[in-house]
């Protein structure tokens, strides 16, 4: 099963690799995972995709919870959350391709955001699987290199994983 | 004129006083290059607070350990950088794996020269993530007060462990105004809902062959009298685990002992027919269960922790409640009924007269060898109650376990979780100094060898430290593995060859020592060495045959 996890974390020295570290020595694999300023330039929130079953979910969740700068942890549940990621990709520019580049740039809602006579790069963001399958499209087309940020995620309605005035 | 309320003082200076303001009267450490500043301030004060060198900083954080298992109290251990910080990690280890409150100080490069691979520099801070409950590195001197304060509330609150503070040269030596604070209170924890408290009573209500598992943190909290008030109240029995021992006296009419894989029969077969378990500050570990079949096909288990992630961390759990464990286990307690199971109770005798038999037949090997059992009658009756065992990994550890009569809590300490060899003098000096009476270490040739030089502690402070070396010249406990599991090839255990004379050693190191072959030669040498005020060694020569095995397992061979 893939869990989405929340984390609210200080911004404090080593604190990404406190969050790493745990997860890699209790034995669980990231498949993705985003990290930034929140709010509160005192507060970062990490975001963490990674397989696993009911155990994985709780052993993560009260693990993590231990750490002394997590300040709070949540599996967000797929149709209670938006998720979002970014996918820059650059493929070869050739007569033969270009037009078929170019019309799955615009179905899939990207940007070309870089443009020369052998390379086209392209902005798409959306949900994971939405960035897959782009890829997958511009896969034949020779895709020079890529660079996929890993998933962000927030809570749909007003419900907040942490207000900073509960550490403050 | 400087207000005494808003003195500017150099960070080493602040790392005292704020020690000082935390209740510590003992560090344990080391000098070196990056704490000369510290060592400078550790003389200034020397008459306030005391430092005890000893030979190696592996000995100085077993025996902050030792002393904080003995007493309670949060253990400090002093390094440098480099080699000093890195010699504590398996000192810190085997404190987090145990649950011991620890403060480790080290001091590090300047800060100028930091990641430049400089002398003796380490990243401790690094190195010893997963093996501290937290740790910190310093930068400015002026958070380095509130930074300890916040170490000593996070190593003593909820589920203890160590943690520790690296300290750059540079931030020790710079000024800052210190601004004293009395200690933080205890923290108080999220605690499960009243419901799942009246659920797990319901559950307990259905028993019929009802068993109470506990372990250390039932010992932490000082549960033990509460334990077996329940136990009466349930008509069930008690088992613990390692860590659980001392929590209630070993002749409790409730409690069967330790569990497991080096346990007592009568517990360890009474958890496998239990038809309920109430786990109480343990985490059901691997040696605790192991062989077992799986807990919930036959019984049903309630487990009740201070962290909330080991419920259901090992077995699955049928209700986990956590919170303040001693809070949580008196709410439980109050909401349960009383009950009689008189067919249980005529199985747990069952139990025990079959432990007993086991236990006898076991024995008659030898009336002319010196033998453990032999030996911990000797012990039970000379002991005082109040005097610390501390013990060291392997068989010896393991016969303690299943034969030391304990009366008073926190009477044992030892490494449960890690299985530290070269564990135990450390900790028993720092036990020693710690409760300031007579400690008594029992240990094995192989275990001993390992950290044998902090003899040099034990005579430097004049501790009255009785050591019992339980020396069958080989890894006893590697060596019975190898005996059952790899066709008795014995791969490097078998230490015959070695020729070390370990009475010979205590006096090179000034210390007294004696040999015991007999039972007679033992009860005479351990007599003779309780009357002692300074070190003493006993090597008592065992036959390396002989095996730690528990009585479950004998009988299911």
């Amino acid at each position: 099963m893939r869990n989405v996890i929340a984390v609210y974390v200080e911004n404090k020295y080593g604190v990404l690799t406190r969050v790493a570290g745990l997860i890699m020595r209790r034995g669980f694999n990231i498949d993705t995972l985003t990290v930034g300023e929140t709010e509160n330039p005192d507060y970062s929130r990490i975001t963490i995709t990674m397989q696993g079953d009911d155990y994985v979910r709780t052993q993560i969740t009260r693990q993590l919870k231990k750490l002394h700068n997590v300040k709070e942890v949540k599996l967000l549940e797929r149709g209670d959350s938006v998720e979002r990621e970014l996918l820059l990709v650059k493929v070869k520019n050739s007569a033969g391709t270009r037009s078929e580049i170019m019309t799955a740039a615009d179905v899939y809602r990207g940007k070309i955001i870089d443009y020369s006579t052998d390379a086209i790069m392209i902005e798409v963001t959306g949900e994971p699987n939405k960035i897959q399958a782009f890829i997958d499209v511009l896969r034949p087309l020779g895709i020079l290199e890529m660079c996929r940020t890993g998933v962000v995620a927030l809570q749909r309605g007003s419900e907040a994983l942490a207000t900073t005035e509960n550490f403050c | 004129m400087q207000n005494e309320k808003t003195k500017r003082l150099r960070g080493a200076r602040i790392l005292i006083e704020t020690l000082l303001e935390q209740g510590v009267t003992d560090v344990f450490g080391y000098p070196g290059g990056t704490v000369l500043d510290i060592y400078d301030e550790l003389y200034h004060a020397r008459r306030r607070l005391r430092h005890v060198l000893t030979a190696h900083e592996q000995g100085a954080a077993h025996a902050a350990d030792g002393y904080a298992r003995a007493t309670g109290k949060v253990g400090v251990v002093i390094a440098t950088s480099g080699p000093g910080a890195t010699n504590l990690v398996t000192g810190l280890a085997t404190a987090m794996l145990d649950s011991v409150p620890l403060v480790a100080i080290t001091g590090n490069v300047a800060t100028s020269m930091i990641g430049r691979d400089s002398f003796q520099e380490v990243d401790i801070t690094g190195v010893t993530l997963p093996i501290t409950k937290h740790n910190f590195f310093v930068q400015d001197v002026c958070e380095l007060a509130d930074t300890i304060r916040e170490a000593f509330a996070i190593a003593r609150s909820g589920r203890p462990g160590p943690v520790l503070i690296d300290i750059p040269k540079d931030v020790q030596q710079a000024l800052c105004v210190f601004r004293p604070a009395p200690p933080a209170a205890p923290r108080s924890l999220p605690q499960s809902k009243e419901a799942k408290l009246d659920r797990a009573a319901a559950l307990i209500e259905k028993a019929e062959r009802p068993y109470i598992y506990i372990g250390g943190g039932a010992l932490g909290c000082g549960l033990g009298e509460a334990v077996l008030a329940l136990a009466e109240k349930l008509d069930a029995v008690v088992g613990c685990s390692f860590m659980g021992l001392t929590a209630v006296p070993t002749d409790a009419p409730r409690f069967l002992g330790m569990q497991g894989m080096h346990g007592r029969y009568a517990a360890s077969a009474a958890f496998r027919e239990a038809d309920l378990i109430l786990g109480v500050g343990v985490r059901f570990s691997d040696r605790a269960t192991e062989g077992l079949p799986a807990l919930n096909d036959r019984a049903t288990v309630i487990q009740m922790d201070t962290d909330i992630a080991e419920l259901g961390k090992n077995v699955p759990v049928d209700c986990g409640l956590h919170g303040d464990l001693r809070v949580l286990f008196l709410l439980l307690a109050n909401r349960c009924a009383a009950q009689s199971h008189p067919d249980w109770a005529a199985r747990v005798q069952a139990l025990r007269s079959r432990e007993a038999a086991l236990l006898a037949s076991a024995e008659s090997a030898g009336e002319t060898a010196l033998t453990p059992q032999a030996m911990f009658r000797v012990i039970n009756a000379l002991r005082d109650p109040q005097t610390v065992i501390a013990t060291d990994v392997g068989q010896h550890q393991m016969w303690t376990a299943q034969f030391a009569a304990f009366r008073q809590p926190h009477t044992l300490v030892s490494s449960g979780g890690l299985g530290t060899m070269g564990y135990g003098l450390g900790a028993a000096i720092g036990a020693c100094i710690g409760t300031g009476k007579q400690t008594l270490l029992i240990t094995g040739d192989g275990s001993f060898g390992m950290n044998l030089t902090e003899l040099a502690t034990a005579v430097t402070e004049r501790l009255p430290l009785v050591i019992l070396v339980f020396d069958n010249r080989s890894l006893g406990m590697v060596r019975q593995m190898q005996q059952t599991a790899f066709g008795g090839r014995l791969a490097w255990t078998d230490l015959s060859a070695r020729k070390t004379d370990f009475v010979r050693v205590a006096e090179a190191f000034g210390a007294k020592g004696t040999r015991a072959e007999t039972p007679a030669q033992f009860k005479k040498a351990f007599a003779a060495a309780l009357k002692e005020k300074t070190p003493v060694l006993i090597d008592c020569r065992l036959d390396p045959e002989l095996q730690a095995f528990s009585p479950l397992s004998l009988e299911e061979v």
